[in-house]
């Protein structure tokens, strides 16, 4: 099979083509996502290639789309929806958190929801509050959902067929920043990343620095600027918050004895302070020194370039927390 | 009541389902009130009319039915065990979800029904779901999408029947009017109080119907659900009948929102008496067969709910079980 180098959008259109290709089941839905072709162009040229009947457009009305995607989803058919944002989902959180992830649970197993919820989540450029979301933790607090969050091409493209063949309601979340990000991704050969397993993108021995989706590559930024300074990180790619592969993320704290967690989320209350909490919970022996964390600032997301990038953790951020751990 | 056209074999089918529904809803309040069912438990008594015209008209096994939380009597009328229904509304292992459900979310997806929902309009999308499901396979099912009046009002539903119109779902949305939101009246809330009207802005077909006239449903039940079935088209409904008991269980405060004088004048719009007192001037059947009929269904409910009182709770260890297809959640406190 041909490799390609394609950006993380061309990868989960890649992976939409081959599913959608291998089972009629599989259909999309969302906000301009036919024929305006999708506001982040993920769906670009789908509504061509699979027409109206399976790339469907629908009003903006978040709640009664999604509540049409889990009925279809219980009938067996396995819809894909787009979220033009993450943060519109906030309108489908009682269709997401108070129906879809309770179905399989409420009817003791008769039901299933093969349904994947994605889209943008996070800053982009001057979105301003209402645009620039991390939803991934609201998702992550609620049994019955899995949540995952790739920081690379290969994973959208590998971790988008896990989502699209679970059987359970998987909400996938991409920063918007990453979407012109490159990879080499083996088209037709069927590659799938399995949820529940980080992954190692630098190995090191000094710190362990936690993080998914775009903040891992500020992480690895980070890191290659502390090995500079003779402090070797080791990064964790979480990838996959529900379920969380907590087996890795000990691992690597156990060897390197130090952890900051390194999330976009509002600093309080996020997903990256349960596994800072886990980390504390876990490993409290293997520890020289607290648990850091570094978050996105505790207000809502300013227009500015300047105060946006004031909120958004950068290396700077990092370097600074992995320091005042040495 | 309407002439009909039925044979005395089906009229005296729509009897028992009534007289057997409202058994089964008087033991559940008793099974309440003895503290065997908690949480909140909601009767559909006096509205049995409804789901038996209603149900009556589909094809069991293939059509789909989706409703809020008065939710005993349809899965009942589908063929569900009514011992596994009131095994789960007690919370009970051998209940259709293993005492993870309760009343307010019964569901037997293998005969076509789809619960059981407490989030007032909530369940409304994903009913049309089940009809986006059915028309994407190219399959000629119906579903019947049960609301009350006060989930009228709810955006959602707005966006659903927007999206059934425009996408044209086979679903049929059934605003069961019982005239009270929980404990406001119609109209307190709802500002125009001709619910049917819901249907005009999306060019979607709606009437207002009769829920009391077991005849008069099924005659028109059957000509609705035909016209979706044939048409793949939705429909709006708005059929009118009464809550004669509380909103739930623990409403024993029904003189706050309406009089005693109002309950009594309703009682004679009562289906069961209406179907008995047409049976009788007819002479489709003694008054002695329908009391023997009232008698074999109080026998039946009593043993429904021993039996289903027979059934253990769930073992403490089962709380994992279901929460996802393929794995467990995180464990313990």
């Amino acid at each position: 099979m041909p490799t390609v180098n394609l950006t993380y959008r061309e990868a989960l259109r890649a992976c939409i083509i081959e599913e959608m290709e291998a089972d009629q089941n599989v259909f999309l839905m969302g906000e301009d996502i036919g024929r305006y072709q999708g506001t982040f162009r993920v769906t670009q040229g789908l509504f061509d290639k699979f027409g109206p009947k399976r790339i469907i457009d629908t009003p903006i009305v978040e709640p009664g789309f999604t509540g049409i995607a889990i009925g279809a989803a219980m009938t067996g058919l396995r819809p894909v929806i787009e979220m033009m944002t993450m943060s519109f989902s906030i309108l489908a959180l009682d269709q997401i958190i108070n129906h879809a992830a309770k179905i399989h649970y409420m009817t003791g197993g008769q039901a299933k929801v093969p349904l994947v919820v994605r889209g943008p989540g996070g800053a982009a450029n001057q979105l301003s509050a209402q645009h620039s979301h991390s939803m991934e933790g609201w998702y992550a607090h609620t049994p019955g959902l899995k949540v995952v969050a790739p920081a690379t091409a290969e994973d959208a493209y590998g971790m988008l067929r896990t989502a699209i063949h679970d059987d359970n309601p998987v909400i996938f979340t991409e920063n918007p920043g990453l979407y012109g990000v490159k990879g080499d991704i083996e088209l037709n050969s069927g590659f799938s990343v399995p949820f529940g397993k980080a992954r190692v993108a630098r190995q090191g021995t000094d710190v362990s620095l936690i993080a998914y989706s775009r903040m891992v590559s500020v992480c690895e930024k980070a890191a290659e600027e502390l090995e500079a300074q003779g402090i070797k990180c080791e990064v964790i790619d979480v990838r996959s918050l529900l379920p969380l592969d907590t087996e890795t993320i000990f691992g690597s704290v156990a060897k390197t004895h130090r952890a900051v967690v390194v999330y976009e989320d509002w600093k309080s209350g996020s997903f990256g302070a349960e596994i800072a909490a886990r980390i504390g919970e876990q490993c409290f022996d293997e520890l020289d020194a607290p648990v850091a964390r570094v978050g996105g600032l505790n207000v809502p997301m300013p227009y500015s370039r300047v105060l946006e990038l004031e909120c958004i953790p950068n290396e700077a951020n990092v370097i600074e927390a992995v320091q005042r751990l040495s | 009541m309407k002439p009909n056209q039925e044979s005395p074999a089906d009229l005296e089918l729509y009897y028992r389902q009534m007289v057997q529904i409202r058994a089964f809803e008087n033991r559940c309040n008793a099974v309440y009130r003895a503290g065997k069912a908690g949480g909140y438990l909601h009767v559909y008594i006096g509205m049995e009319a409804t789901a038996v015209g209603w149900i009556n008209s589909l094809k069991i096994g293939w059509d789909y039915v989706i409703t809020a939380y008065r939710d005993h009597a349809h899965p009942m009328l589908m063929g569900s065990d009514p011992v596994k229904l009131m095994a789960e509304i007690m919370g009970r292992k051998d209940g259709y979800s293993h005492g993870k459900g309760g009343s307010m979310h019964l569901y037997d997806i293998e005969k076509g029904f789809f619960g059981g929902w407490g989030i007032v309009g909530g369940h409304t999308p994903l009913g049309a779901g089940l009809a986006f499901g059915s028309k994407y396979k190219g399959e000629d099912r119906v579903t019947l999408n049960f609301l009350g009046d006060g989930a009228a009002n709810a955006g959602v539903f707005f966006e659903t029947l927007n999206m059934a119109a425009l996408w044209e779902l086979p679903c049929i949305f059934i605003i069961e009017n019982n005239e009270f939101a929980m404990g406001t009246r119609l109209e307190y809330h709802a500002a125009d109080t001709e619910l049917a009207k819901r249907g005009y802005p999306f060019g979607m077909k709606h009437e207002r119907l009769d829920g009391m006239d077991v005849l008069q449903v099924r005659q028109d039940a059957k000509r609705i659900v035909d016209w979706v079935r044939k048409n793949q088209k939705p429909y709006l409904v708005e059929v009118m009948n009464y809550r004669f008991a509380g909103h739930g269980a623990a409403d024993n405060d029904r003189q706050l929102y309406r009089t005693k004088e109002e309950e009594d004048k309703a009682q004679h719009r009562d289906p069961i008496e209406r179907m008995e007192h047409y049976l009788l001037k007819n002479n489709v059947m003694s008054e002695e067969k329908m009391e023997a009929i009232r008698e074999e269904y109080e026998t039946w409910a009593d043993e429904v709910m021993e039996k289903a009182d027979a059934s253990p709770h769930p073992d403490p260890s089962e709380v994992y079980d279901h929460v996802y297809t393929d794995m467990e959640p995180e464990k313990g406190h």
